[in-house]
């Protein structure tokens, strides 16, 4: 099942990445040339996730030239970064979100592409629902015009964001014209101790190599940490390789992969399935292929992680302090670091177990599965709620919401005072009414910690789902140990 | 995407470096949803004053812009070049241009011609004692003609290529079009589709 790319395909002989063979098994056209002057290959892509914000421009300039779209049966359209997490049967106030979403809706009809519109129980956060719906598979290529289109890495497919006119270079062609990625080996082994999640382990990463750190690779996640993950988890990893500065992360597909798959509704089925399944367990790169870069983390020192500052790599410990800029030897970095600790309005030195916050945000296509639903509902169920602390909970997809409220996971966040939300981006990037207030500090599951991210002048510490629950008990950013509670195991997601 | 040969139309002299692509087109404009009918956008800061260029007689109605060096700094943003084409702008020439801008021009049909800035100073010097002066940009020959002033200008082969055959980076693909079709032949049949569409 490996002879799947065009004639023509230069066959290498050394051992490759899972990055590699996936990448060959796509040229449609080889670029000519060596080196820098090397022309682009031509790649062909599998699935093409369309939302309503960077798709607007993309198809009016097919409308211009005239063209259709190539594969509209591998094009899918969702409504998520501008949609209401309430009252979502009232019209949108805002009248730009509002016209974004008439657009997509109108191109979707004029192009003949699914399109899964609010009210729809397969609406959602993009990155949510191309997994959940099975069309998420190894050894795709996935692109879509959202930089955290690097969640689909989980499965052992190559996905990437693209800007604009690269959408309808997209949608015209089925194709995109690339240089080929580097590759990187980010091998975390050991085992995680009790209230460590897969969050934890990408925020050590990003703090570790810097958010350029990734710069031109695909970043390969490995290691026996990586493979007793959840598929739920290891989207969570991929998601935020773009923090890392990456273009892509990837998983090699395992059985955990296969069973999430199996009897989703785009699955394949009968012999199709066992095709399938033959090919993506040749994917797993060779013992003996080189990476043009390495990265060793230890899973079992690891603590939960939280960041102090406004780029994702300013994270620490929970267990450690805010920083100090002289701490860093790079004189860049110490200014950074200044104006951080400004923005966010901390002092140095303050234990990070200290910090209040007025808001936790359980959400984004980082940590809005039912597996991060139903870890946080586990701890603070029968807990009460730090009094002045609002925490919204926003499901990634309508479906996470439906399975949600199935499993009684609505009950526990409504009676603990948690406001239960319909999906969408919401509050990760607040296009929609979801924001905070100019000085508002925030525990949020997201993955961006700009300034003025989650609203104008307002403050965001990234956690993991199990320190949300632990903040929005306790008040102060926390572990569950803070509680003295422990950490549930819940059901995976299969 | 229109072939480009030859074009004539009156010159517009922007006596300014660095105009970054802020100055272009402000970011405000970048929220809608079209692709056309940037023009009322472009420079839309400085066209708020009266006597700005684009404001004068006869420059209203110009399409060759000669600006001073590093034209379309800053944000990679494209609309800086559907503004200048919307408005009616088929060609910029300028001494220096940043590399993104070019690359977007390129892409989008607007010819961005490199011209010396002691050339570009004596085509100012043209349309400012005969306002209204029609320029030349040959890019077959790659000469630029101003009244009786004619000089050459840089354009990378590629570039011109493209510009001349019409192709934006869409058309450059579709000639590969049975390459395409040949390895949609080859797929798997296991590969998912979204339609029909199947929901749980
Ligand atoms: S949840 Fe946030 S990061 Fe994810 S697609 Fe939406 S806006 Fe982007």
């Amino acid at each position: 099942m490996t002879e799947t790319a065009a004639a023509g395909t230069p066959r290498t002989h050394r051992p490759r990445t899972l990055a590699e063979k996936v990448w060959q098994d796509h040229v449609v056209v080889p670029g000519e040339g060596a080196g820098d002057a090397q022309t682009p290959d031509l790649l062909y892509i599998d699935l093409h996730l369309v939302h309503e914000v960077t798709s607007p421009q993309a198809f009016e300039g097919l409308r211009l030239a005239g063209r259709p779209v190539r594969r509209p049966d591998l094009t899918i359209a969702t409504e998520d970064h501008n949609t209401p997490t309430l009252e979502i049967d009232k019209p949108i106030a805002d009248p730009i979100s509002r016209k974004q979403i008439e657009t997509l809706r109108e191109n979707a009809e004029e192009f003949g592409i699914r399109i899964h519109s609010l009210g729809d129980a397969d609406q959602g956060i993009v990155h949510v629902v191309g997994p959940q719906l099975g069309l998420t598979q190894p050894g795709m290529t996935v692109v879509c015009g959202d930089s955290h289109t690097s969640t689909h890495g989980a499965f052992g497919a190559l996905a990437f964001g693209i800007g604009t006119s690269e959408v309808e270079h997209v949608l015209a062609t089925q194709t995109l014209p690339l240089k080929p990625f580097k590759t990187m080996a980010i091998n975390v082994e050991g085992t995680l101790r009790e209230g460590v999640t897969a969050k934890d382990i990408i925020l050590a990463v990003i703090a570790k190599i810097g958010t350029g750190g990734g710069q031109g690779y695909v970043l390969e996640y490995r290691g026996s940490a990586i493979r007793s993950l959840s598929m739920d988890a290891r989207m969570t990893i991929c998601n935020m390789s773009i923090e890392a500065g990456a273009r892509a992360g990837m998983i090699a597909p395992d059985q955990t992969t296969f069973d999430f798959i199996q009897g989703r509704p785009h699955a394949p089925q009968g012999a199709d399935w066992d095709a399938a399944v033959e090919y993506w367990s040749t994917l797993a790169t060779e013992d003996d292929a080189v990476f043009d870069a390495e990265v060793f983390l230890d899973a079992d020192q690891l603590d939960p992680f939280v960041t102090w500052g406004t780029n994702p790599g300013q994270g620490v410990s929970l267990n450690e302090s805010v920083p100090a800029p002289e701490q860093f030897e790079d004189l860049n970095d110490q200014a950074a670091c200044r104006r951080a600790l400004e923005y966010m309005d901390l002092e140095p030195g303050t234990p990070m177990k200290q910090i209040r916050v007025d808001t936790v945000f359980l959400g984004s296509c980082t940590n809005s599965r039912i597996e991060d639903l139903r870890t946080a509902a586990a701890i603070i169920d029968g807990q009460a709620k730090a009094q002045d602390v609002r925490m919204i909970v926003v499901p990634g997809s309508a479906r996470v919401r439906l399975q949600a409220e199935a499993e009684g996971l609505d009950r526990v966040f409504k009676d603990f005072g948690a406001e239960w939300r319909f999906a969408g981006c919401s509050m990760c990037l607040g296009m929609n009414p979801d924001q905070l207030a100019p000085g508002e500090r925030c525990a949020s599951t997201s993955n961006r910690n700009f300034e003025g991210r989650q609203g104008k002048g307002g403050r965001t510490h990234l956690v993991s789902p199990v320190v949300a629950a632990a903040t929005a008990i306790r008040g102060t950013l926390s572990a569950p140990a803070d509680l003295g509670l422990q950490v549930p195991s819940v059901p995976q997601e299969v | 995407m229109e072939k480009f040969t030859t074009h004539t139309g009156v010159g517009v002299p922007l006596k300014q470096s660095n105009i970054d692509t802020d100055q272009i087109i402000p970011a405000v404009y970048l929220k809608r949803v079209t692709r056309t009918g940037f023009e009322d956008a472009l420079f839309a800061g400085w066209r708020r004053e009266p006597d700005f260029i684009l404001n004068r007689e006869p420059y209203t109605t110009g399409s060759v812009l000669v600006a001073g060096p590093d034209f379309g700094t800053g944000s990679s943003r494209e609309h800086a070049v559907w503004a200048l084409k919307d408005y009616g702008f088929k060609a910029v020439l300028s001494a220096r241009f940043a590399d993104i801008f070019r690359g977007n021009s390129g892409k989008q049909g607007l010819v961005a011609a490199e011209v010396d800035q002691q050339d570009i100073e004596l085509i100012w010097k043209e349309l400012e004692n005969h306002p209204g002066t029609e320029v030349t940009v040959d890019l077959e020959n790659r000469t630029v003609t101003c009244g009786s002033f004619s000089t050459g200008f840089r354009i990378d082969d590629y570039t011109r290529w493209r510009l001349m055959e019409g192709l934006d980076d869409i058309g450059l693909t579709l000639r590969s079009e049975d390459r395409i079709a040949e390895f949609e032949q080859s797929r798997p049949a296991f590969k998912p589709a979204t339609l029909p569409a199947r929901t749980a």
